[in-house]
């Protein structure tokens, strides 16, 4: 095989493999529950039963009888703040005085068996006074629910007034979407060891998440512990997906740690992982497009309400996310937008890869299909004509500067070939009903499908989500440090990339990925390959040019002469070559780089600002099959292309597509957290269906790598877009498929066949 | 908590009708999880890993004799499922290929859940379920065995040792509805035989018990006094219409009733289509 | 707790388990108190295939299995596959082909890879999907988990011409 470039093994635009690979293959790797102490208890939590409830009394002496049982916690024992959250601080560590959601904590044990910890919650008492409850986010918008908390029923509510919102079009089309309740459903649950300081005033924490610096920012504040007493480090994480950017199990591991003097251990079972974390927000979104004849969109017109359930997690800004993303990733140049996120006795919503953007997307692109149809337009030229381009001004009067390479996004993936049709004799297993035997290839339509949409990258409205990295370097063997959570995507393998496109040198060790060093940010919203990879890469530059100068001193020459070209020193005349290894022999630098992306601000009232730092944008083509008369699916392929900036790994790249896809999928066919007035119905693996290998489609994918100029690398996030609009895509599919109108998500058998 | 591991049968039954509560183990797919999501605390366990006779199966002229500890892996393919196609079809819906070659019929009768893959099948077969106890053993039609959901009529001390299933004549088929299409708990299904020219049919998850349609059956093969002669299109669709007439389902969380209803509707249809085609 | 000693035979030696509560699954033997933490708990109900090891020559969900009544019987789990260290060919096309990411599902679906190849060498591609339909894995979308049974299918045909 001959390839006119050739690259050096394991940098940038190579498909590196992963450093922690071969000890996962081998069951080695420590996932946060895989930690293990001398002389360990295991901790558990006390659950509420009820949605909505007043704790008329609680007695945990029982649980203290129990034998092997070291310790009961309440609200009591919580030595500093009572609540936590990452935006507004109202999610009490323990319930203080009334529950607000099925699964709220209660109380929490230690003990010396997980079976012990069990009968200890069985035998606290807890009488609860049973309230009605707020399960109707539309009577929290109309102020007709009474008041579940002080702070009230609305976390926020935004409006976006953008241009003329009386302009109207030759066609308007209109309709409301629903979008079920998802679950991240990572696989590794929950879990935290923590380990006592001797003298009680500080902690070590061991712990799964997407951010260990807030983390410790709230867990802190809530043990009454100066922060430098509280050492996070991460344990192994599998999988996030948003669900690790709340605390859950960490205040309570920790104070039961120092509450025994020994350490403790506490994991979630699945049934309990589903009430332990937020998810992603059920909403309503009502829309109207106004368009002429030809197809261009000029006015929309929406409204969209957020289910936050009973805390506030992140709900403002999956708000804001949604509504400034109303308009899909098509020219609009006059709106009429209206958000609300409510507080019900739910379960709490928040963090969830798309955040905010799936339930606008899915809301837009039924849109758009519905748009085609009223002017016999077909759905790749009704997008195509509204498609948006760099220099554009979105909703927000911010303007479009990322690069927006929509229409070739759409343009790429339309000339991905068809699957094969199914032909009369399909494999059982390929039809939908799979394994159950249901269909013959006669029972089937086939339907295709499209969906395209635009996300945000990094924190919005004035956060500032700076990342931080720490580049060590000694005779030429580089150490990177940095608190980046590696949650599975695969920072470790890019961090080393940089560090040998840099410096040209081979061996990159990884520190500890813990709270020895500045904060990361949060592993989310897409945002680690531009600001992790940002400040690694601005630390690794600091020392090669640290690094360079030493070599100029040493050899007589000048640093601007000297460059870092593949493993090699060499200036600009010639004169001079080196490799790395041997310049950098008895030399050690060691820098640190902080990188901050360019300031944005907060709406004003009328939801105008430049909220966003930077877009990414792909289109997706689902093809699938429909048993219309029993109404079940199988996705047959998913064509798409996707506007990654550049593909720094792509063998890694592959693997986010693919697997958010896999995750849009199930939004789409069969992914929802059934709740009841405030229960939840379906909390285990048994229940909560998630996509399997014989219900993923072929993925056929095309990049579109043109580097974005704002980013540190030329990369944009690819972590989010595959999972958006993939969803819509397959809705859309169902539609042509069998004439039905799908404004929900998940699409179930009795919405296509009854 | 103590567990039992007999190696014989006969030690099996002793031990369970002793009066210390046991609960039987068989391929552990339904206990364990009992026990993991913290639902069931049982006190003595009767483990049967060991009792090696209720793994075996035989044929006689009549009918298939199958021991409790057979597992779905094992009847989703060798001889068991050239014999018993729809016991095949069935099998190979349970769960996942790991839980198939852990799970046991013998465990589907114990724990008697209307969504019991395999009990649609043993009901149209027509099957009997082998109870034993230390007093002796005793045969139960399937059709009396199930009593409601999770339900039987077996006594504590008796242990399911097997099923002994008629051999029939004529095509045999099962079907099962689930939103994902593989390793799913089955929201209707059905088994449909004909045996000697005369269909039966039984559901699975569409009422408080596995439902034989016997009004359905009897309408059909009154008016088509030989079935297996191709049934056309609309003969199938009232036969479906008819099967979902004495269907009871519910609404729960993972359908509703009205679905249901029509689920087993078409999966009924479609199977007599198929079985009197081929 | 009235508790129980007993021994498991895992990975071909004899392993005490020493006064362990007798509701313990395998899985939770295997992790806590043999050292053996290779097998994964995601559901704790035989709906992921995180935990799946080898009893008896079977590929079984160890989180359903009892531990205590799995005395006598022989377990094998994901550490006994390269007892010297090295990856086997599957764990190594594992890592070549992207099938990793955050890794939990790993394990499992490396054990049942194995188990499927040692029956059933050359499988098509409904018998490879059919095989691991019963391992979730929320990550990849089993794209890059084709990919490696795809590249040892492949590599062991050619080493068998």
């Amino acid at each position: 095989m001959s390839q006119s470039v050739t690259s050096r093994r394991g940098t940038l635009g190579e498909s590196t493999l992963r450093p922690d690979g071969a000890a996962k293959v081998r069951g080695e790797f420590a996932f946060s529950s895989d930690m293990w102490h001398d002389g360990m208890l295991w901790g558990a939590t006390l659950r509420s039963p009820h949605a909505h409830a007043r704790i008329v009394r609680i007695d945990t002496s029982p649980a203290l009888l129990v034998p092997g049982v070291s310790a009961v916690v309440t609200k009591d024992d919580v030595p500093g703040q009572l609540t936590y959250g990452l935006i507004s601080e109202d999610q009490p560590v323990f319930a203080d005085g009334v529950v607000r959601y099925m699964g709220e904590p209660v109380a929490a044990v230690a003990a010396d068996h997980p079976e012990t910890c069990r009968r200890a919650l069985a035998a606290i008492v807890v009488e609860y006074e049973v309230l009605p409850t707020v399960h109707d986010p539309e009577e929290c918008v109309a102020g007709r629910a009474p008041s579940i908390h002080p702070e009230g029923n609305i976390f926020r509510t935004q409006r976006i007034i953008h241009g003329d919102p009386t302009v109207t079009g030759d066609v308007t089309v209109e309709g409301e979407y629903e979008v079920g309740m998802q679950d991240q459903a990572f696989l590794g649950t929950e879990a935290a060891l923590a380990v006592p300081d001797h003298d009680g005033g500080g902690v070590e924490v061991y712990v799964a998440t997407q951010w260990l610096h807030e983390d410790r920012k709230q867990m802190a504040q809530c043990l009454a512990l100066p922060t430098d007493r509280v050492r996070l480090t991460l344990g192994g994480v599998g999988g996030a997906f948003g669900a690790r950017e709340d605390i859950s199990l960490q205040v309570h591991t920790a104070l039961l740690a120092l509450r025994t003097g020994r350490p403790v251990k506490m994991q979630y079972g699945r049934e309990e992982s589903f009430f332990g974390h937020v998810h992603r927000h059920p909403a309503r979104v009502w829309m109207r497009h106004h368009a002429t004849r030809d197809g261009r969109i000029v006015n929309i017109e929406a409204r969209f309400v957020f289910d936050g359930g009973a805390y506030a997690s992140t709900s403002e800004a999956v708000l804001i996310n949604g509504i400034t993303h109303a308009q899909g990733p098509y020219k609009c140049p006059n709106a009429s937008v209206t958000g609300w996120a409510v507080r019900t006795n739910n379960p709490p919503c928040g963090a969830m890869r798309g955040f905010g953007v799936v339930q606008a997307c899915f809301a837009h692109e039924s849109q758009m299909e519905r748009l085609a149809a009223a002017l016999g337009m077909s759905p790749v030229d009704v997008r195509l004509v509204n498609a948006m381009e760099t220099g554009d001004r979105i909703i927000t009067g911010q303007v479009m500067d990322s690069v927006a390479p929509v229409a070739e996004c759409i343009r790429l993936t339309d000339a991905i070939p068809m699957p094969p049709p199914l032909g009369t004799d399909p494999h059982e297993l390929s039809l939908p009903g799979g394994s159950g035997l249901t269909a013959e290839a006669r029972h089937i339509v086939r339907g295709v499908g499209w969906g395209v949409s635009i996300k945000n990258i990094m924190y919005s409205e004035g956060f500032d989500d700076f990342a931080t990295a720490r580049c060590r370097m000694e005779n030429g063997v580089v150490t990177l440090k940095f608190a980046t959570s590696e949650v599975g995507q695969g920072f470790v393998t890019l961090a080393p990339q940089i560090a040998r496109s840099v410096l040209g040198v081979d061996e990159v060790l990884l520190d500890t990925i813990d709270t020895g060093v500045g904060s990361a940010g949060s592993t989310s919203a897409s945002r680690q390959t531009w600001m992790s990879g940002g400040a690694v890469l601005g630390a690794c530059e600091k020392v090669r040019d640290a690094f360079l100068a030493a070599v100029a001193t040493r050899h007589g020459l000048r640093p601007a002469d000297l460059s870092v070209r593949d493993d090699e020193v060499v200036d600009s005349s010639g004169a001079f070559r080196m490799p790395v290894r041997q310049a950098a022999e008895g030399l050690s630098f060691d820098e640190t780089f902080e990188h901050h992306h360019r300031a944005t601000e907060p709406l004003d009232e009328n939801g105008q600002g430049n909220c966003h730092v930077a877009f990414a944008f792909v289109a997706h083509r689902a093809v699938v099959d429909v048993d219309v008369d029993l109404g079940l699916v199988k996705v047959v392929q998913v064509a798409t292309a996707q506007d990654v900036g550049k593909a720094l790994n792509p063998l890694s790249v592959t693997g986010q597509i693919e697997g958010g896809i896999a995750q849009g999928l199930g939004l789409a066919v069969m992914e929802e957290i059934v709740v009841t007035e405030g229960r939840v119905r379906n909390p285990s693996f048994t229940d909560y269906l998630l996509p399997t290998i014989l219900d993923s489609p072929v993925v056929d994918m095309r990049l579109v790598e043109v580097p974005e100029p704002l980013s540190p690398l030329g990369a944009k996030g690819v972590g989010e877009p595959p999972c958006i609009s993939v969803t819509p895509a397959i809705a859309n599919a169902i539609r042509a498929a069998t004439g039905r109108v799908i404004n929900r998500v998940p699409v179930r058998p009795q919405d296509i066949c009854l | 908590m103590t567990v039992a591991s007999p190696a014989t049968l006969g030690d099996a039954v002793d031990i369970l009708g002793d009066g210390n509560d046991w609960h039987v183990l068989a391929g552990g797919t339904d206990l364990m999880v009992e026990v993991n999501f913290n639902h069931r605390h049982p006190r003595n366990v009767l483990s049967l890993a060991r009792v090696a006779e209720l793994r075996e199966w035989r044929e006689t002229p009549t009918s298939w004799e199958i021991g409790a500890g057979v597992t779905w892996a094992r009847l989703e393919s060798g001889p068991l499922a050239a014999a018993l196609p729809a016991l095949a079809e069935a099998a190979r819906t349970v769960g996942s290929p790991q839980i198939r070659a852990a799970g046991t019929i013998g465990g589907n009768l114990g724990t008697c859940s209307p969504a019991g893959d395999g009990l649609p099948v043993l009901s149209a077969l027509g099957a009997s379920v082998v109870l034993r106890s230390a007093a002796g053993s005793r045969s139960v039609p399937f059709a009396e065995f199930m009593t409601g959901p999770k339900r039987s009529v077996r006594l504590p001390s008796e242990l399911v040792t097997g099923v002994s299933i008629p051999k029939t004549e004529g095509w045999q088929g099962y079907s099962k509805v689930g939103v994902r299409n593989a390793m799913v708990i089955s929201i209707a299904s059905a088994c449909l035989v004909i045996d000697r020219g005369s269909v039966r049919v039984a559901l699975g998850s569409v009422g408080p018990t596995i439902i034989r349609a016997t009004e359905a059956e009897a309408w059909l093969n009154g008016i088509n006094a030989v079935p297996a002669r191709a049934v056309n299109a609309s003969v199938a669709r009232e036969f479906g219409e008819r099967v979902a007439q004495e269907a009871r389902p519910i609404d729960d969380h993972r359908s509703t009733a009205a679905y249901r209803r029509h689920a087993v509707s078409v999966i009924a249809s479609r199977l007599l289509e198929k079985g009197t085609r081929e | 707790m009235n508790n129980e000693t007993y021994t498991l035979s895992v990975n071909g030696t004899d392993m005490p388990v020493h006064d362990a509560w007798v509701g313990e699954s395998l899985l939770y033997v295997l992790r806590e108190r043999l050292g053996l933490p290779g097998a994964k708990g995601a559901c704790e109900q035989g709906e992921c295939g995180s935990c799946t090891v080898i009893l008896d020559g079977e590929a079984v969900c160890s989180c359903l299995v009892m531990a205590a009544a799995a005395v006598g019987r022989s377990v094998a789990t994901v550490e006994g596959l390269n007892p010297d260290g090295s990856l086997t060919d599957v764990q190594q096309a594992f890592v070549d082909e992207g099938a990793v990411q955050c890794g939990f599902c790993t394990p499992g679906l490396v054990v049942a890879v194995h188990h499927l190849l040692d029956s059933t060498p050359v499988p098509d591609a409904m018998q490879v999907k059919e095989a691991l339909s019963g391992n979730i894995c929320r990550c990849t979308g089993y794209g890059r988990i084709i990919a490696a049974v795809d590249r040892v299918v492949e590599v062991r045909k050619g080493s068998r011409a």
